[in-house]
């Protein structure tokens, strides 16, 4: 076709008009990205305030009576509810568990409330309840209150889980997100991404070579274990719902300090990766329910790292990053290549791309 | 990971990047067709890695950000009616339309399901004979064989509530639009690497004919776009202008024909608008007559859906690689993936989104 036939194309302007403003309550609202740090500051911090709600920790320290007593909780709609690695009940323990660690509180009390749809399978709610006792008797802590209400069916989706947890904070240790200093160095206590694999997998009946397991586990003994060798750490966060990426700027953001991470560093199993690259996924969004950050101070590193990798669940721990005073707010890594590009905080859930 | 790792190879990477600054002798401007070239230029600092001279231009290639307005809008329109299950990519959900996006559709209780590939919806259709199925069929050559099978299966089974909303875009057609326009910078492409697997290379012989502007097919990995921008350099600097294959671990001459073949069975070419550049001729696909009955277009009584869009973004600039994203006044500021204004921000394959999302910091500063 000779291009003397053709007619010069007309390049327009088009842009969409903005959207309205946010009214409505939307699924990205819950994926720990930017849309639920808007819904937290704009909703609930806007009109509940106080100073330990402010800080927004994973867990609340408060004082009783001289005793520093740390209190969280969270609820689990995990579907499915049974997935390689474990369960909706065995998360419930250890999710709540686990953020009390994160405050470097010693978990003691778990309430449980399940809220169920009717027509559930109640030899499923008792395989449920007998994960949630054995994990709960692993970690040392009792389910010592508890509640139960019964949805219409269509109201729910099968099970529901909040657990709440009470636990002591040790004399001499503060941890908060807001403590990281330039110079900090950035830990994280093994490979990344299996829990929301495995339950991607799991969801929409995908197959690999081996099977991915959630890596879900409670933490509070690796954390013990960390406070053991030294109290010079800044925080401690399990990179949950919105992964690595979402913990990281989370303490950037409210420490106001830069966070630069080594990409080669970063502690990946190949199964993980596989599943990513098939899945168009960056395993760094990807939820963990058995992992920690830590931001310590330069000189405790190398021990802290030591003390990790002698505990099971840190056995692979690494040293990822550097605490900076550049960039205040981002979190930026360090590729193979010797750039460096930003690693962003998602709007909303993590979306497989078409091709 | 094999077939990964070795593509990732810094070593090989920086004595590719050594070669190009020996051969490179004065300015070129080199476009990547495709958004997930721009991906991973972006996320690796490619063009960190190159010479100053070699400027790289991030082209129309993002499947999602040109997907005109109006069908974003029949999309959402069509999953708020109750007997509709809308079916889409997942990164479809978050495009903005003129007033709303799918997510929020879901959020006022339309049913909209993610898909990862098309067939998946043929299923839904086979499962739900009291729904209405339609598959948001998008994106470019790489996404149409797979969305002609499923026209095809749907057809062989005789469903009777299964359809598509089509919007499909051709690359070669776009190449010539950038050409002969009178302001185009670009001396040389990397095409597409998955579109090629589909398609082959044969019919980029006529562009790098009648333009004499050399092409390069190229991968998706960092090492792929630097050996493509080194073969490409090789051949400016030589004053040559030929097709080549850089991504011969995927692509063939003829590419793949069976899947040629399940495309032209059932699509064919037709006229189509581009979000963020505009209408150009023979640039698309719409489902043959013989597949009425699958196009929901058709099927439903849509009406004319027209969008008033204000010009306040540079997209057909940063789209045509006149402008880089960082030029916009409103780019990082009033325009970001969460909120986007115009085509290039709203995937992570837009030129616009992988520079707020990897570079920001050294657009501040």
């Amino acid at each position: 076709m000779s291009t003397k036939t053709e007619v010069d194309i007309k390049f327009d302007l088009s842009c969409p008009a903005p959207l309205p403003a946010k009214d409505t309550v939307l699924l990205g609202h819950g994926s720990g990205g930017k849309l639920s740090a808007e819904l937290i500051r704009d909703v609930f911090l806007h009109t509940l305030q106080n100073p330990v709600l402010a800080r927004l920790d994973d867990q609340a320290i408060v004082n009783v009576n001289g005793q520093r007593l740390a209190i969280s909780t969270d609820s689990f709609v995990v579907k499915p509810l049974f997935f390689p690695g474990g369960d909706i009940g065995s998360l419930a323990v250890h999710g709540t568990v686990n953020d009390l660690a994160m405050g470097g509180a010693t978990p003691l009390f778990l309430s449980a409330a399940f809220i169920i749809e009717e027509g559930f399978s109640m030899d499923e709610l008792r395989q449920v309840v007998n994960s949630m006792q054995r994990a709960a008797a692993a970690a040392g802590v009792q389910v010592v209150t508890g509640d139960t209400k019964v949805v219409e069916r269509g109201k729910g989706d099968g099970v529901f889980i909040n657990t709440t947890g009470i636990g002591l904070v040790p004399d001499g240790v503060d941890l908060s997100a807001d403590r990281a200093r330039p110079g900090d160095k950035v830990l994280l206590s093994g490979s990344i991404g299996e829990h929301g694999i495995a339950i991607l997998a799991q969801r929409e009946g995908l197959e690999f070579e081996t099977q991915i397991k959630s890596d879900s586990a409670a933490l509070h003994t690796l954390v013990a274990d960390m406070l053991g060798v030294t109290r010079e750490i800044r925080c401690m966060r399990d990179p949950t719902r919105g992964g690595v990426s979402s913990t990281l700027n989370e303490i950037a953001e409210q420490s106001r300090v830069g966070i630069e991470v080594e990409e080669r560093a970063l502690p990946i199993h190949e199964q993980v990766r596989g599943a990513c690259e098939l899945l168009g996924l960056d395993p760094l969004y990807v939820a963990n329910e058995g992992k920690l950050i830590a931001i310590v101070a330069p000189e405790a590193a190398d021990a802290l790292l030591q003390a990790m990798r002698r505990h099971r669940l840190g056995a692979e721990a690494q040293i990822i990053g550097t605490v900076k005073k550049e960039n205040p707010g981002l979190v930026t890594m360090r590729t193979p290549f010797g750039t460096t590009r930003i690693v962003d905080m998602l709007a909303g859930d993590q979306l497989p791309r078409i091709c | 990971m094999k077939y990964l790792d070795e593509y990732r190879d810094e070593r090989i990477a920086r004595a590719l990047a050594a070669e190009i600054v020996q051969r490179t002798t004065q300015p070129w401007v080199l476009m990547e067709i495709c958004g997930g070239q721009t991906h991973t230029i972006m996320r690796y600092g490619i063009d960190e890695l190159l010479p100053r001279g070699i400027e790289l231009v991030h082209g129309p290639g993002c499947p999602v950000c040109v997907t005109p307005l109006e069908t974003v809008d029949k999309a959402i329109e069509l999953s708020l009616r109750p007997e509709v299950i809308l079916v889409s990519y997942g990164d479809m959900l978050r495009v903005p339309g003129s007033r709303s996006d799918l997510f929020r559709a879901k959020a006022q209780g339309a049913d909209v399901r993610i898909a990862y590939s098309p067939t998946e919806a043929v299923k839904i259709a086979r499962a739900n004979p009291d729904r209405k199925v339609v598959f948001l069929a998008i994106g470019f050559e790489t996404t149409a064989p797979a969305n002609a099978m499923a026209a095809w299966q749907a057809k062989r089974d005789d469903l009777n509530n299964f359809s598509m909303l089509v919007s499909h875009v051709l690359v070669p057609p776009a190449i010539r639009a950038l050409m002969v326009s009178q302001t185009n910078r670009v001396q040389g492409f990397i095409a597409p690497g998955h579109v090629c697997t589909v398609m082959g290379c044969k019919e980029y012989e006529s562009l790098v004919r009648d333009f004499r502007v050399p092409i390069v097919v190229g991968g998706f990995e960092p090492v792929d776009i630097l050996e493509a921008v080194l073969m490409l350099i090789r051949q400016l600097e030589a004053g040559e202008a030929k097709l080549e294959n850089q991504y011969v671990r995927s692509v063939s001459y003829a590419g793949n024909v069976p899947a040629q073949q399940i495309m032209s069975e059932v699509f064919e070419v037709a006229d189509q608008k581009w979000r963020g550049i505009g209408p150009i001729p023979q640039s698309g696909l719409r489902l043959r007559e013989e597949y009425a009955a699958f196009d929901a277009d058709r099927v439903f009584d849509l009406g004319e859906i027209s969008v008033d869009e204000p010009a306040e973004c540079i997209s057909a600039q940063v789209l045509q690689g006149l402008k880089k994203p960082p030029d916009c006044p409103v780019f990082g500021m009033r325009c970001t993936p969460e909120n986007p204004l115009g085509a290039p921000m709203v995937s992570t394959e837009g030129a616009c989104a992988a520079y707020y999302h990897y570079r920001r910091h050294m657009v501040a500063s």
